[in-house]
């Protein structure tokens, strides 16, 4: 017991520097920020009810919450594919699935973002192509969009996606599987109705962790969307830098940071944080 | 449930099976009758798994042929071969409620949901699992897992049903009811059962014939009492039970059996017992040895000194040392073994002419 004690003191004192950071950091500042929601320009909630009334604040949240639904599915059911040639595949799919999964992560945010618009653009590699050979006579408008934010952050997120689904399917019991082709059931079949729903936890976090990382996204959305397609960090960022209107900007990151909070408490009702790597 | 013709007649044929230099199975040729109950018995990694798998389909065989009702079925895969099989560890789904388990085969043989309700329903019945029908199968117990493992796979009325260890995950009580209970399933149903065990008590106690792997080898296959009683070799002898091994000399054929002699006594040999070189291995159960306080005239026997019992309850085992140095165990009434080691622990050990039987000399 004595030991266990000391233990849990010598585990305390080796967090206690990223807890501190972290107070300093993000809490602090967090609580100054709920302070402006209800205090800029003047104390009240009348940020929130502008909040629940402007239109645009509005659309920008349904926005928000379309794409990061869009991008969800698409990434989860990508990575699901990939996930399964990386578990489950042969040693040589299995080394060209973990070069996938791992390149994107040693290019930054901003070159891979500025790397779709060179593909994208309207005098980019795409339109070129399919210009040349005649598919189309007009450029096709794939960036500065809706779509060209979706494309640029499903390519980002994917990797992300693959860890829970990754662990999920490595625990799985290979005899299950053959318990159901030795019944009679084809390997399609097997795999709708025994592999998927076997995998539904890792299902699950994956597309949270998608969700959520999707809700809060900067970078992408705002070199690929070009301001035309705005979304709810891009939208905190102009009231706060460009329109001072500081009290609306946080109040916004208020709501942000309460719903991310309840989809992470969610989140990990169903998986574990070490899953997540 | 099912009439009888449906279970199936397996015939394999030169079976074998290499992992890259490992050679898992070799040269196995079986007939498995139709209806019959067979175990597959040895220690882990003789090859009695691997001849599973290959049954079921989920291995391919690298030589030999299968075939089922006459009809080669070596290269069919699994799903296409309609054998049901029960896992170690039940693989059941755990996703899905007992019921929908046993539904799963009949499901993916498109039967009609009246059919799937009334047979399921049936089967829940016949393994004793009423009540527990809506429960995933992480809220059973592992006899319970087991009886849905059961039930599943025979829902579909297979000709053939595959087990492998099924009860290795079971307390012994369990073991013992699991056992019975299968035993009756195999009556009811009547199908054909093949089951993998590396319990030899198991084994006899259950099959019709047992088939004894070992190092990828069959080295014997036969009813219960025939391996037990006329092993082919030693390893099969010493797999089945206990058994006292004693040197034999001068070894020739007799009427009806053999005689030679051992530590210079002439012992004689009736039934399957035939001499194939001057020099033998006698081996004989020690539950047919029994102790004599002095030879009699005609009967097979040798002198032993007693050097240690111990009690079991129903009976003493008691540990010999022949004149010559042989260990021998024999099991004997409570009260024989107290007398023994009382009388200056020097007995005469004797058995019946036709409990004794020859092994090659030294060799496997």
């Amino acid at each position: 017991m004595k030991a266990y004690l000391s233990d849990r003191m010598g585990a305390a004192l080796l967090m206690a520097p990223l807890l501190l950071f972290l107070g300093a950091a993000y809490a602090w500042p967090f609580f100054g920020v709920v302070n402006w929601s209800f205090t800029l320009p003047e104390p009240g909630l009348g940020q929130y009810g502008t909040l629940l009334s402007d239109p645009l604040v509005q659309s920008v949240f349904v926005r928000t919450l379309r794409i990061a639904a869009i991008v969800t599915i698409v990434s989860v059911a990508a990575a699901y594919a990939i996930t399964v040639v990386w578990v489950r595949g042969t040693p040589t799919q299995r080394v060209i699935a973990e070069f996938c999964i791992l390149v994107p992560f040693w290019i930054s945010v901003l070159t891979r973002a500025f790397g779709w618009v060179a593909l994208l653009s309207n005098r980019g590699l795409f339109n070129t192509w399919l210009q040349a050979i005649g598919f189309i006579s007009e450029p096709l408008t794939l960036v500065r969009n809706e779509f060209g934010v979706i494309v640029g952050m499903t390519h980002f997120l994917i990797p992300f996606a693959v860890f829970p689904l990754a662990s999920s399917m490595r625990s799985l019991d290979d005899r299950v599987l053959l318990a159901a082709r030795g019944l009679g059931s084809s390997r399609m079949r097997t795999f709708w109705s025994v592999f998927v729903p076997m995998t539904r936890s890792g299902i699950i976090g994956s597309a949270l962790i998608v969700f959520v990382f999707s809700l809060g996204f900067f970078v992408t959305p705002a070199i690929l969307g070009g301001g035309r397609s705005v979304m709810v960090a891009e939208l905190i960022y102009l009231r706060i830098f460009q329109s001072p209107d500081w009290g609306l900007g946080a109040a916004i990151s208020v709501v942000l940071v309460l719903f991310v909070g309840a989809l992470m408490a969610l989140l990990f009702r169903y998986v574990r944080p070490k899953q997540l790597i | 449930m099912q009439q009888p013709g449906r279970a199936a007649e397996i015939k394999a044929i030169g079976i074998g099976k290499s992992f890259g230099s490992f050679r898992a199975l070799d040269d196995l040729t079986l007939d498995i009758g139709r209806g019959e109950f067979l175990t597959l018995l040895g220690p882990s990694g003789s090859g009695k798994t691997t001849f599973l798998m290959i049954l079921a389909g989920f291995v391919q065989p690298t030589d030999g042929r299968l075939y089922s009702d006459g009809v080669d079925i070596t290269e069919r895969p699994a799903e296409q071969r309609a054998a049901g099989m029960v896992f170690q560890g039940y693989a059941l789904f755990p996703h899905m409620s007992v019921e929908a388990n046993i539904a799963f085969p009949l499901k993916v043989r498109k039967k009609s949901s009246t059919e799937i309700k009334r047979r399921v329903s049936e089967m829940v019945e016949r393994v004793g699992l009423k009540g527990h029908e809506k429960k995933l199968p992480s809220q059973l117990s592992g006899g319970q897992q087991q009886r849905v493992a059961l039930a599943r796979a025979l829902v579909f009325e297979p000709g053939v049903l595959l087990l492998d260890e099924p009860f290795s995950a079971l307390d012994k009580g369990l073991r013992g009811q699991m056992q019975a209970e299968m035993k009756r399933l195999h009556q009811e149903t009547g199908t054909t059962f093949v089951f993998v065990t590396h319990d030899q008590s198991e084994a006899l106690a259950l099959s019709s014939r047992v088939a004894i792997f070992n190092h990828g080898k069959l080295l014997q296959v036969g009813a219960p009492d025939e391996v037990y009683d006329r092993p082919a070799n030693r390893f099969v002898a010493e797999f089945l039970g206990e058994i006292n091994m004693l040197p034999l000399k001068g070894v020739r054929n007799a009427d009806n059996g053999a005689t030679g002699l051992c530590e210079d006594r002439t012992i004689t040999l009736r039934g399957n017992a035939s001499a194939v070189g001057s020099n033998a291995i006698l081996a004989i159960r020690p539950e047919y040895m029994s102790i004599a306080p002095e030879a009699t005239a005609g009967e097979n026997g040798i002198a032993a000194t007693a050097v240690a019992s111990t009690y079991l309850g129903a009976a003493t085992r008691l540990d010999l040392t022949t004149r010559q140095g042989a260990k021998v165990t024999v099991s004997v009434p409570n009260e024989v073994a107290a007398s023994a080691l009382s009388k200056g622990n020097s007995v005469w050990l004797t058995w019946p002419a036709e409990k004794g039987f020859l092994l090659p000399d030294g060799g496997q």
